[in-house]
């Protein structure tokens, strides 16, 4: 993996004319985890889009840019907000259809691993329409940190999950995208708490950053420091307009 | 097991039905024989209408393939070509306006008395729902997936064979279906402008002679055949692409 860059995205984004969101900035630094915290409707996945360069219905107005100048094409790793697995394919073939779509021999030692890490190994051999929506998600989840990119996108990765296995699979993903720069759009105050190194609030307002506690994420679920912050969060949620 | 049961229920009752229409009009047996008297024709000439069923299926068979094949390699052609789709389109809907029927005595001029004739007719008359069927499933890939392929940086050529392509198959499976029902017809109308050999050959040659019970026997062994051809095409489409 090639040194995470920071990203940069500022400007104002419409569909045939309709305001979407901005204008807003948005910043998360370099091999850092940035989560963007709003609610529904206010373009938290179309900034992802926007940063992954598959928005083409948009109208954008501003900047995408990686901090060190090069292209984002070919460093991002996208977890869009539905799983987008393959029916015709089994688990194993949708982790690693990455690989196969690159022409590469699909890595299936490695897929084994993050299927075991997340919880799929019993699965692996079943299409997905066979899996519940929590295994699912953790399915498209796995397919994504399989992807090995600097720059790791993820949209409500862990939405669909019993709070058990949402806690893990936070850990989980902290554990193994430590280094990258990952922007994690999530609309849970007890999630953005938790897993931030800077949490940025979406609001149709803005986007203003907002400084979570000091010390190393994950940070412990019922630490009173981060059931504060996420108080806090969800305040400021409360407050927005 | 339910579905049998009601399918051979509707049979029966249309067989009584039939009969009693027959027997209660006083219908002769040149004008409407009734199905006692057919399945009768069809015992006694089984060797004749098997030989002839066996024609007619193999055209039917061989016609449905190539003009699936064909199908499935235009379909794709005018996924990926946009040139292709503007030179291509047009003449597309001029083929469907002109009747196929009255290419039928072209194509036996072209082709011969023999299989082929048969089997291009078959070809022509299903290409068009196979490649339109599959076509439109082509270019209605879901958005996401594409998105996804391309942040995966996939090359166009993959994105066609990995996703867009096993994506499209119930498209290509619901194509199928109607050309198994459509095949037959176009056997059918090849070997009535010129053949001999072959169940509408047979049903032409029965008319001739006035023979009317074995004409429907043989009318009857058309539409079984046209229906487990069907039944098997789409349990096979069942089996591959789960739908
Ligand atoms: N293709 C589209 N055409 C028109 N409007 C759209 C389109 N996609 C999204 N929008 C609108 O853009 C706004 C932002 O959508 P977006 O999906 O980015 O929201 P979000 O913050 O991710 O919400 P959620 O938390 O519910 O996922 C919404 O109001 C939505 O209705
Ligand atoms: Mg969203």
């Amino acid at each position: 993996m090639s040194a995470a860059p920071a990203l940069h995205l500022s400007g104002r984004a419409t569909i045939d004319g309709m305001p979407i969101f901005g204008p807003v900035s948005v910043e998360a630094p370099a091999g850092e985890w940035t989560c963007l915290l709003g609610p529904s409707g206010v373009g938290k996945s179309t900034v992802l889009r926007l940063l992954a360069g598959v928005g083409d219905e948009l109208a954008f107005e501003g900047e995408v840019a990686a901090g060190d100048g090069s292209s984002l094409d070919n460093r991002v790793a996208l977890m869009a907000q539905s799983d987008l697995l393959m029916p015709w394919l089994d688990v194993t073939a949708n982790v690693t259809l990455g690989a196969r779509l690159r022409g590469d021999a699909p890595p299936r030692d490695r897929a084994r691993d993050v299927l075991e890490r997340v919880g799929l190994a019993a699965h692996s051999a079943k299409r997905p329409h066979a899996l519940s929506g929590g295994q699912r998600q953790r399915a498209a989840l796995a397919r994504t940190l399989m992807e090995d990119r600097p720059v790791v996108l993820l949209d409500e990765p862990f939405s669909a999950l019993d709070a058990r296995s949402r806690a893990l699979m936070q850990d989980l993903a902290a554990e193994l995208l430590a280094g990258r720069t990952v922007l994690h759009v999530t609309h849970d105050a007890a999630e953005a708490a938790r897993l931030g190194h800077h949490v940025l609030l979406m609001t149709r307002e803005g986007i203003a950053s907002v400084t979570p506690p000091a010390g190393p994420t994950p940070r412990v679920y019922d630490a009173p420091e981060t059931l504060a912050f996420q108080g806090r969060l969800l305040r400021l949620l409360m407050e927005a307009r | 097991m339910k579905r049998a049961v009601r399918i051979a229920g509707v049979a029966i009752l249309g067989l009584l039905a039939w009969q009693a229409v027959v027997t209660l009009a006083e219908l002769p047996r040149f004008i409407l024989p009734g199905p006692v008297l057919v399945f009768g024709t069809l015992w006694t000439s089984k060797a004749l209408v098997a030989e002839h069923a066996v024609v007619t299926a193999i055209e039917v068979l061989v016609g449905l393939g190539l003009g699936g094949i064909l199908g499935f390699a235009s379909a794709i052609l005018l996924a990926v070509s946009p040139l292709a789709r503007s030179l291509l389109r047009p003449m597309f809907v001029f083929t469907q306006a002109v009747p196929v029927f009255a290419l039928a005595p072209i194509l036996t001029l072209w082709l011969g008395y023999g299989l082929w004739s048969k089997v291009a007719m078959a070809m022509l008359i299903i290409y068009f729902p196979v490649t339109s069927a599959f076509f439109d499933a082509l270019m209605r890939t879901p958005p996401g997936w594409l998105d996804l392929a391309r942040v995966m940086t996939a090359t166009p050529g993959r994105t066609l064979w990995r996703i867009r392509v096993p994506a499209a198959m119930p498209g290509f499976a619901s194509g199928l279906r109607l050309a198994a029902v459509y095949a037959p017809i176009g056997a059918i109308i090849g070997e009535w402008v010129g053949a001999s050999k072959g169940l509408g050959y047979l049903m032409l040659l029965a008319n001739g002679r006035a023979k009317i019970d074995l004409m429907f026997a043989a009318l009857i062994v058309l539409a079984v055949l046209t229906l487990l051809l069907h039944a098997a095409v789409d349990a096979a489409c069942r089996r591959l692409w789960g739908s």
